[in-house]
């Protein structure tokens, strides 16, 4: 046992299929440490996101199991609800609740599940959208703000559950090139505050600064892990190499 | 030209009989308002009762009933059915208003429950995931975050149900109810004269239906403007 590193998420042999005998997933195994920032690039369909989503359990896995903090939480009978406060996730088409206004996206679920009371939820909320720049967007509707803003609320609704890891699935794809960069800052903030993150992301120049450690998932497997620096200098397989000579 | 005046004042001035097609208006409007209110209820727990069943595969007994429920209420006239709460169902009740208003609640909410399951299907499936995600349960994410985009979606058709409904209350006076229809018959039975009372009050529908049509299309409008943002 490494006494530094004490794993906070524990995936074994996990599988996905959505349709007969198609493995998204094909026994895939990972461990993540608390505090860890992981960056998981790799090809379109290779089981990115459907990895990330079965780690909350938006997909349920065909097989395998996934360990948080010891507990199997794709054993029968788990309540699901309580690990998923603990894990905030933040998705690529933002998915803010369009007849909430901002305060309410952020505030709603920490109410609602008595974790706060509205009182501690709106200061919690007005400290984290001050952290972000965007306090004075408290009472505007979704609609109103631009990408860039509403997935950085995405990312305060997610973080005023206060969230033991934070899973990010694609958070900037679906940005304008200009406010890319607005997010990208939130995210390496928290990755300075030390939250767990695991981040699925095509932005390499963000892997390369923020993450511990890379992994690269294709065809349903972990088929490379490594630090970025030995990552991007010294891809071992094959497949690695490809990937990179195209994306870089 | 006399005749028309002759006729304008048999059917609504003699006896204050206006006072009867006013009366018989207001109740056609009570019992379709009334019965959409019980048909959206109805409709909304049917059509949640049918997407979780099909998101999850649970509750299958609930969504059999309704199954069977959409396939009777669809599937047969709604003069037999009101017959058929009347003389039977409620056979001790004497307030037919009453039942009139549960029977047409019951059978629009089996048109409204596939008007709300196309709203909720409609909801960006990835609203539901935001919700789970923070931990929200499968009902309150439904209560607090689908269903009300689902149903301000839907708000025009329901309008649109609405207009159907006053129309089809028109056979209420199966049950001796004096809506807008039955009291065009009572003047008739009085002034021996079809032909102003059965113009008249299918003027008054078209102009009633024409004013709501007007509010569902501004209605229409509005909610469009604001999906703009």
């Amino acid at each position: 046992m490494n006494g530094a590193a004490t794993p906070l998420i524990r995936v074994e042999g996990l599988k996905k299929s959505f349709v007969k005998d198609k493995m998204v997933l094909d026994g895939l195994d990972c461990v993540i440490n608390r505090g860890e920032q992981v960056v998981v690039i790799g090809p379109s369909g290779g089981g990115k996101s459907t990895f990330l989503r079965c780690l909350n359990m938006l997909e349920v896995p065909t097989g395998g199991s996934i360990y948080i903090d010891g507990e199997d939480i794709t054993a029968k009978g788990v309540n699901l609800d309580k690990v998923r406060m603990r894990m905030g996730m933040v998705f690529q088409h933002f998915n803010l609740f369009p007849h909430f206004t901002v305060l309410k996206n952020i505030t709603y679920a920490p109410v609602q599940l008595k974790l706060q009371t509205p009182e501690e939820a709106e200061e919690n909320a007005m400290r984290l959208l001050r952290r972000v720049g965007l306090e004075d967007k408290a009472h505007a509707y979704p609609s109103q703000l631009s990408g860039g803003q509403k997935q950085r609320i995405a990312i305060v609704r997610a973080l005023a559950m206060n969230p033991e890891i934070m899973l990010f699935d694609e958070p900037t794809s679906a940005l304008d090139p200009e406010m890319v960069g607005e997010v990208l800052d939130v995210m390496k903030e928290l990755a300075k505050d030390n939250m767990t993150m695991v981040v699925v992301t095509h932005e390499m120049g963000f892997a390369r600064e923020v993450a511990d450690r890379i992994l690269f998932i294709d065809r349903g497997v972990i088929l490379e892990e490594a630090t970025p620096d030995e990552f991007f200098a010294n891809p071992k397989e094959e497949r690695t190499k490809e990937f990179l000579a195209k994306v870089l | 030209m006399n005749f028309l005046i002759q006729g304008f004042e048999k059917t609504f001035i003699r006896e204050d009989r206006y006072l009867m097609f006013l009366e018989g208006l207001g109740m056609t409007l009570l019992i379709a308002f009334c019965a959409t209110l019980i048909g959206v209820v109805i409709g909304a727990l049917i059509a949640i009762v049918k997407t979780i069943h099909k998101q999850t595969h649970k509750l299958g007994l609930l969504n059999a009933i309704c199954e069977v429920y959409t396939t009777v209420i669809r599937g047969t006239p709604i003069v037999v059915q009101l017959l058929i709460m009347y003389n039977i169902i409620f056979v001790s009740s004497t307030n037919a208003v009453a039942v009139g208003i549960i029977g047409f609640g019951i059978n629009s909410g089996a048109y409204v429950a596939e008007i709300i399951r196309a709203g909720i299907n409609a909801v960006d499936i990835g609203q539901t995931e935001a919700g789970r995600s923070l931990g929200l349960s499968g009902g309150v994410t439904m209560r607090a975050i689908v269903l009300p985009q689902a149903i301000k979606n839907v708000l025009p058709a329901i309008g649109n149900e609405f207009i159907s409904l006053l129309k089809e209350t028109s056979v209420i006076g199966f049950l001796g109810v004096i809506d807008l229809t039955k009291a065009a018959q009572r003047v008739i039975s009085r002034t021996m004269d079809a032909y102003f009372p059965y113009i008249s009050i299918a003027l008054i529908y078209l102009a009633v239906v024409c004013v709501l049509n007007y509010f569902v299309k501004m209605l229409e409008r509005r909610l469009a403007k604001s999906d703009r943002g």
